[in-house]
């Protein structure tokens, strides 16, 4: 199954967010994730979802989110021709023994620490899903106490841009 | 001027050119029902919030009106949640609105309280909760112009005690400007053009008319388009009425509960042009085989139908009208000649009914017989199941809009309510409702809306003491272990003459003609109850 990302431009108003989980849900789309936040308009958010799916469901999945009113443009982003981010804080076990290998494994990562107590460290990362996967693998080891994520954000390469009232540059 | 939200309510339904809604009063909607007493509106008082969304149906069904229906919060608003999903689900322009509590208690399970736009998200075109009594106006004017516009279908005005009672300065807009809302109507040229080439070239070409046909008002160019190029037309159970059903081109419906020769033309077909018709799998269950062997042409307004179902060799994005009358510009026929003799030959074919010995009423024999006696302007309407089935084979729909039915969701109930409806809306035309005595029960209550209303329905009851089409059903798939079909129904005669109405029950064919004159002697209600055989099958 593979992965496709959808910038998804909506109205900015309470229940849009329901609206576009509840279509998802009675449909039998599958949500990999979703990020939601308030556009330069603060009229238009925009949402990014990464669908599980094949080239059918994608295009379903596009068309039956744009006969939401609420849904103002959609855009399916190519993964070679986009940059796509990813924020995740890992509290990972960490001892006065372990907490150095786990220092340099958070630069090699370029990562960053934000908390430490006697028994854990708190690390921020954040860049493609690869990366924070990576990252989380070899943390592992250690024994990972707790990871919270949010959701792929992506943004088109180039001058090119997505607007409620029009495209291109 | 300065109105209440509720006054303001009534005042843009004035506007937008309602004159007939369906519903029924509570606690939370109460100020729109004292509003309304000022208006020139009627209402008309339902027995049940689902038969009011039915009436609505019906009554938009034969005028092509947005339906509107009221009720109020908690109970009523989700007694309407069966109409407004039937709606959906065949595409029925309406506005449901519904009282709410005050937007100050939401959220606290107060008395008859319930989240339903978060209910009915999932079967409206779009919903509303009103939270700010200034944006009441474009609420409203948006709600009608979402319902009626590109595919139509249901939207639910939401609308909270308190801001029906809060002041504004009324005024009514003018435009909608909906930035995620703005269908296509004019279909692509490049597309249309290659259309009208693939049926110049084709052999054995057919229509397959669909609801949407009806909804975009296309019947009378899609028929001369079938004229001109001699393509012969199979129906949807929503698309009948679109070619008139006497109409030598008309095969009759298709799919699993069509006749044969309709059947028999999109099997053998090599140009399948599909308009306004969703590719249900009642009618269409095969179409991935079709693909294999027709090229399919795929016309329609909603963008998402196209590729759903079926791969489209021909897709066109537009109004049904629109797209035909285009096509009918540029289009040059083949030679079909030999293709139409042979499907109309299939067609004439009468199959032949043995009921010699018979001592129910053939419904076949009872729906012809009837159809012939009824006008060019008469409406058939149905319930659900074996009846909705022998109504839809049997009857000739001569217009678009006089066959009104439950196609999508196949809602029991759906029939008596929107008979009413249909009649409000053409009251010059006879109304005729065809139940079972399954789904007669369901909304036998809405007997007392036809009573207060004064109005005339002709009601047939087939009565088989079963649910027909599960008994059928479990016959064929369970081996004849019969699951709860078996139905036991009061005196119908003697329970519409408690209502006021004429009444009664024939159990023999020989009996029809002379019931029917009786049935339709008048314009006022009758219900002529008729013993159909346990067995009868529905094909």
């Amino acid at each position: 199954m593979a992965k496709h990302t959808l910038s998804v431009l909506v109205e900015n108003r309470s229940g849009v967010l329901s609206r576009v989980a509840g279509l998802f849900s009675r449909r039998g789309f599958n949500i990999d994730s979703l990020a939601v936040g308030v556009t330069e308009n603060l009229e238009v958010s925009r949402m990014t979802i990464v669908v599980d799916g094949d080239e059918y469901t994608v295009e379903q999945v596009s068309k039956q989110l744009n006969k939401l009113i609420d849904v103002i443009k959609i855009r399916a982003l190519i993964p070679t021709d986009s940059v796509s981010r990813e924020l995740a804080l890992i509290k990972v076990n960490a001892t006065a023994a372990t907490r150095s290998e786990i220092v340099q494994i958070v630069e090699i990562f370029r990562a960053k620490i934000v908390d430490v107590s006697k028994n854990a460290l708190t690390v921020e990362i954040s860049g493609g899903t690869e990366k924070v996967a990576a990252l989380e693998e070899m943390l592992k080891q250690f024994g990972i106490k707790e990871i919270v994520r949010t959701g792929t954000i992506a943004i088109e390469r180039g001058n090119k841009y997505i607007k409620a009232g029009s495209t291109e540059e | 001027m300065k109105l209440t939200g509720a006054q303001a309510l009534v005042k843009a339904l004035e506007l937008e050119g309602i004159n007939t809604i369906f519903g029924y009063p509570g606690a939370a909607i109460c100020p729109f029902y004292d509003a309304l007493l000022d208006s020139t509106i009627t209402h008309i008082l339902t027995r049940n919030e689902q038969g009011a969304a039915h009436a609505a149906s019906g009554y938009s069904r034969v005028t092509g009106k947005t339906g509107v229906c009221v009720a109020t919060s908690g109970p009523g608003a989700t007694n309407l949640i069966t109409g407004i999903a039937t709606a959906y689900s065949d595409s029925i322009p309406m506005v449901a609105i519904t009282g709410q509590v005050s937007l100050d208690l939401i959220g606290r399970d107060v008395f008859q309280e319930v989240d339903i736009t978060g209910a009915t998200a999932p079967f409206c075109k779009h919903n509303y909760l009103v939270k700010d009594i200034k944006q009441l106006p474009r609420i409203i004017k948006e709600a009608f112009h979402i319902a009626a516009t590109g595919r139509p279908g249901p939207v639910l005005i939401d609308v909270p005690f308190d801001i029906q009672t809060q002041s504004i300065d009324f005024i009514y807009p003018n435009a909608v400007d909906i930035k995620g809302y703005k269908p296509n109507y004019k279909g692509h040229p490049q597309q249309i053009k290659r259309i009208a080439e693939a049926i110049s070239k084709s052999k054995s070409p057919v229509i397959c008319a669909g609801g949407g046909v009806i909804s975009a008002k296309a019947s009378e160019i899609m028929t001369r388009l079938a004229e001109k190029c001699g393509i012969p037309v199979v129906t949807t159970l929503m698309g009948k009425g679109a070619i008139r059903g006497d109409h030598p081109l008309n095969l009759g419906m298709l799919g699993s509960h069509g006749v044969y020769a309709a059947n028999y033309a999109v099997d053998k077909t090599d140009l399948l042009i599909l308009i306004g018709a969703r590719v249900g799998d009642r009618a269409l269950g095969t179409a991935e085989t079709i693909a294999q062997r027709a090229k399919i042409i795929h016309i329609d307004i909603d963008p998402a139908e196209i590729g759903k179902n079926v791969s489209t060799a021909i897709p066109v994005v537009g109004d049904a009208k629109l797209i035909l009358e285009d096509l009918y510009n540029t289009i040059q026929a083949a030679d079909t000649s030999e293709w139409i003799c042979r499907v109309q030959e299939l067609s004439g074919k009468k199959v032949e009914i043995d009921d010699s010995n018979s001592d129910t009423v053939n419904p076949r024999i009872l729906i012809s017989m009837l159809s012939k006696r009824l006008d060019e302007e008469a409406i058939m309407a149905t319930e659900v199941g074996q009846n909705q089935i022998w109504a839809a084979n049997n009857f000739i729909a001569r217009k678009p809009g006089a066959f009104i039915t439950s196609g999508g969701l196949g809602t029991m109930g759906y029939g008596l309510p929107a008979a009413i409806g249909a009649k409000l809306g053409k009251p010059e035309s006879t109304v005729v409702v065809v139940c079972g005595d399954g789904s007669f029960q369901m909304s036998m209550p809405e007997l007392g809306t036809l009573m207060q209303t004064g109005i005339g329905v002709k009601i047939l009851i087939f009565n088989n003491s079963r649910l027909g089409m599960v008994r059928e059903l479990q016959k064929n798939r369970h081996n004849g272990r019969y699951s709860q079909v078996f139905l036991d129904s009061p005196d119908f005669v003697k329970l519409a003459e408690a209502y006021g109405f004429k009444a009664e029950k024939i159990t023999k064919d020989t009996q029809i003609e002379a019931a029917l004159d009786r049935f339709l002697e008048d314009d006022k209600t009758y219900v002529l109850e008729c013993v159909v055989d346990p067995e009868e099958p529905t094909n």
